[in-house]
Order: C-alpha cells, then structure tokens, then sequence
C-alpha cells in the first residue's frame, strides 16, 4: 500500500497559517503533479508530509497516521523525499552522500548509476562542487537507492539549464513508469508527460483535482497557475 | 633561540589543552547548536575522577595509573555529559536560550557541590616522577609535559577525525553539522549522533581535566569555568562544528598567548581577546566554520 490521503492539513509557520485544511489524495502508482503559483504551501504541503514541517490535521501513508510521527521513522515507512534545492550534503562526497542515504540491506546502486552514468565517474568529488543539474542527480538518487513506496519531489527542474532540464525530466520519465509519485513542479510540459493526476493549490487550500488533460486549457492554465499554458 | 622554542613548546603545549577542552564544544554546537555552558563542568569532573584514582585507587604514581586516571576522567565526564544530554537538552532541543540556561544551571550545581564536598582550595595531583623533569632541545630546556598534552591532544585528535572520517556515525555527524534536517529526512534517527558527540565532546573534556590539573599545579571546583572562556575562544576562532579548525585555533591561540606574556608581559589575554575580535569582524563563521547558527 503506497497510496496518500491528506485531511484537513493545517500548517503555521511563525504565526502565519500557510496550510489550511488541505485535503487531497495521491493513488498507488501513479503520479501526481501538485501545482500553483510561488508560495501557495506546495513546498510546505511536502515538507509536512515528511514531518519536517509540523501540522495539524490527517495525513494517512498505506493506512498510517502520520501526522505527528518523527521524519525518520515516516521515512522509514517507505518514503522517499527529493527537496527544493537540493540540499546535498556540499562538504561530503558524492560517494558519500549516497551511502548516507543508502538504508536498504541491498541499496540500488546499480540502478542509480545506470540512471545517472555521470555520477560514477564523480564518486570522489565533494557535492558542493558539482553543477546545479548533477546535485540534482544525487539529490534525485538519494531517494531511489531505497525501495521506496512513494516518492516526495519538490520542483527537481527548478534553477537547472535548459539541456539539464531534459536530461533531469528524462530520467524523472524513467522513474515514473513503475513508482508512486507526489511531484511540485513548475514545468507544465514535463508534468503532462508524466503525470496521471493534478493537484492545484492557492492560498494554502486545495482548488482543483483532476487529470493532466486540463493542462491543455489555455484558460485553465492562466485562471489556475497565471502562467501561459505553452511552456510554463 | 633557546627561550625562543622553550615557549613555542609551551605554546603548543598550551594549545593542545585548549584543543581538548573546545573539540567537544565545536561538535556540540557545530551538530545541536547548543550553547553548552556545562562543559567546564565535564571538565571538573573529568580531573576529580582523575584525582580520586590518583589519590585512592592508586596512590603510588606510575605512567600507568596516570594513563588509567586520565582515561577513567575522561569515561566519567562523557558519562556525565551523556546523561546531561539524555536527561536535560533532549527536552530542550530547538530551545536555545533555555539550553543555554540550563546548561548555566548544571555547572553553578556541580561547581556547588564539588566545592561542598572537597572545598575550593586546589587539590595536587599527584603524578610520575618523570613528569617533573625536563628534556633538552638543542639548547632550551622543556618541561616533559609539554610534550604529554601535545601527544594526549594529537591521539584525541586523530581519533576523532578517524571516527569523523571512517565511521557511519561519523558521517552522519558529519552530514549533520551542515544540515540536520536533511539527515532525518532521509531516514537518520539523528538523536544517536547528537549522544555520540556528547559523550565524545565529555570524554575529551574530561581527558582534558586531568591534564589541567597537572598544568596548574592542581584540582579545583573553579578550574572549569575559567578554561570554558578559552574553549569557547577556540571555537569560535576556529569554526562551529569543524574540529580541524578547533586544533589550529588552539594552537594559534595557545603559542599568542604565550609569545605575547613573553614579550609584552601580561598582555596574552588581550591578545587573544584581540584575534578574536579580528576573526568575527573579517570571517565571522571562524576559520575553518561550517555553520553559523
């Protein structure tokens, strides 16, 4: 059971309420784009799932509350967490960075490396002097060494060029095919190649669930996201 | 030439002290960000425990009984600062000031009931005859045990960076210092390391107590409040959490302070007040720092 019911997700942050009463549901092997305009709680929404951000409310991951557990013990449940901007270890090596993450008896390395070949050749490097698109690589293949259930990623296409853009939604293409999915993501075009559900959030609640064919509404695109539905 | 090395030695000598009362600090508030203000106390407890096997367990001096008091002080104080840390800062974690005054609490306590139970007057030490002599270099003559905390603080530091470098634990420490809510948020129960580097952080404090009292001439309830100020110097000198820095802050700090007693008699303090003050106006996160909280 990898599927994600959240009920009534409240959020505050220093007094501000980002959450509130956030409700939607992520099924099993699918993807599910959660998307909206900058600082409408998708982060946050992710963030409390993990337990890093703490809320009130109702968050069921395969049928187990959540809500107030420690982040480690929900991510030991299965779920795997690939945050906005990375944040790899800098001081660390790649190498290392992996084997940090790397929980499983048997870690998927092999996969990792055939996913992202450049990473091999980087083991040794420090982290935090790679470009923008291979950290994304680590922080990307930090969550898939384990046998997750499902899958937090937090705008992996955020900051990275063009031509890394590609190669990152390649891979992300790759990974959905066989995995349940939660991604926030800005870049339309790649959340309508992968994903099967949409979420769309504003003002901290949800305001329309329903499948990537509405992405194709021009209309919809500006009422819901303010952006043109072209590109963006 | 010869006075020259004679205080470059006890400089470094100095250094080494320093090192092992502020390595413990770095990682403490590099990992945690707790302000620990109790870790005078490990180191009081540290050089007691040395004290009492020095005095009643074995009270004719070898090199080693003295290795055994220095080990057992150093075992006593991480006991204590682990339990500190089960019993008080694990209530506390994210609540800084009040950490802080806690941490203010539990050293006044043990400062209190040491200084009830033994008295304030310092306690000799007693050690190896060999400790007394001197060894010549060229033309100067060093006391031996100089040489004792340089090599005591050279083995601790090795140790730590081996357990930073090669160990699991000290990966996640590691990891930890830069960004503690990343190494949950892959499934790190961070708490083991945040007791690791307690007990580490005493147990160096402790080893470092015991060397104190025999570079002091003796053991007080006092002796650790007024070497936390030079540790927490170090530490911020050398950088939060970055043990490295913590050793050639030391003994940067430990070969100034002695030059300049030398050379500008009494002005060692001030000249180490005066480096810090450089090191926070040009590179605040210290030399060596990879935090700043």
């Amino acid at each position: 059971m990898s599927s994600l019911e959240v009920k009534d997700l409240h959020v505050t942050i220093n007094g501000s309420h980002i959450l509130q009463g956030v409700n939607f549901f992520v099924p099993e092997n699918k993807v599910t784009a959660l998307l909206g305009r900058n600082g409408v709680g998708k982060s946050t929404t992710l963030k409390a799932i993990m337990g890093l951000n703490p809320g009130t409310g109702s968050i069921k991951f395969g049928g187990t509350e959540i809500v107030a557990m420690p982040t480690h013990k929900i991510v030991r449940l299965g779920m795997g967490y690939v945050p906005e901007d990375r944040e790899i270890f800098a001081s660390l090596t790649v190498k290392e960075n992996l084997s940090l993450a790397a929980r499983d008896e048997k870690p998927n390395y092999e996969m990792v490396y055939a996913l992202f070949p450049e990473l091999l050749t980087r083991t040794g490097q420090r982290a935090g002097t790679l470009s923008g698109g291979q950290q994304q690589m680590v922080a990307i293949s930090r969550a898939l060494l384990n046998q997750n259930k499902i899958l937090l990623i937090d705008e992996p296409t955020k900051g990275l060029a063009p031509k890394l853009v590609t190669e990152v939604a390649k891979s992300l293409a790759h990974i959905a095919d066989h995995s349940t999915m939660l991604i926030v993501e800005q870049n339309l075009a790649l959340v309508k190649a992968i994903a099967q559900n949409i979420i769309v959030m504003d003002q901290g609640k949800v305001v329309f669930e329903g499948g990537p064919e509405n992405l194709q509404d021009e209309s919809f695109v500006k009422s819901m996201l303010g952006v043109s539905g072209g590109h963006k | 030439m010869s006075t020259f090395l004679l205080i470059l030695i006890t400089g470094i000598g100095l250094g080494a002290l320093y090192f092992l009362v502020a390595s413990g600090l770095s990682l403490i508030y590099g990992l945690m960000g707790v302000l620990n203000f109790a870790h005078g106390a490990f180191l009081t407890i540290g050089a007691f425990t040395g004290l009492w096997i020095a005095t009643k367990v074995f009270p004719n001096p070898t090199t080693w009984t003295f290795i055994f008091s220095m080990f057992a002080g150093g075992i006593a104080a991480g006991l204590f600062a682990l339990l500190m840390e089960q019993l008080v800062i694990t209530r506390l974690y994210n609540r800084h000031i009040d950490q802080a005054l806690v941490t203010v609490g539990v050293s006044l306590v043990v400062t209190a009931l040491l200084g009830g139970w033994f008295g304030f007057d310092a306690r000799f030490l007693p050690t190896p005859l060999w400790f007394t002599k001197a060894a010549t270099i060229g033309d100067a003559i060093i006391p031996v045990d100089r040489f004792i905390y340089i090599g005591v603080a050279a083995i601790l530091l090795i140790a730590m960076l081996s357990i930073l470098k090669f160990t699991r634990i000290g990966l996640i420490i590691r990891a930890g210092v830069e960004n503690r809510s990343m190494v949950t948020a892959l499934g790190i129960n961070v708490r083991l390391a945040f007791s690791t580097v307690f007990f580490i952080g005493g147990f160096a404090a402790g080893v470092g107590g015991v060397l104190i009292s025999v570079f002091s001439y003796g053991v007080s309830p006092l002796m650790g409040g007024s070497w936390l100020i030079y540790g927490f110097i170090v530490v911020v000198v050398g950088g939060m959490g970055s043990i490295a820095g913590s050793a050639i802050a030391a003994m940067l700090i430990g070969i100034t302070n002695q030059f300049a007693n030398y050379y500008v008699t009494g002005l060692g303090d001030f000249v180490v007040v005066i480096i810090l003050a450089a090191v926070l106006l040009t590179k605040p996160t210290g030399l060596l720092g990879k935090v700043s909280h």
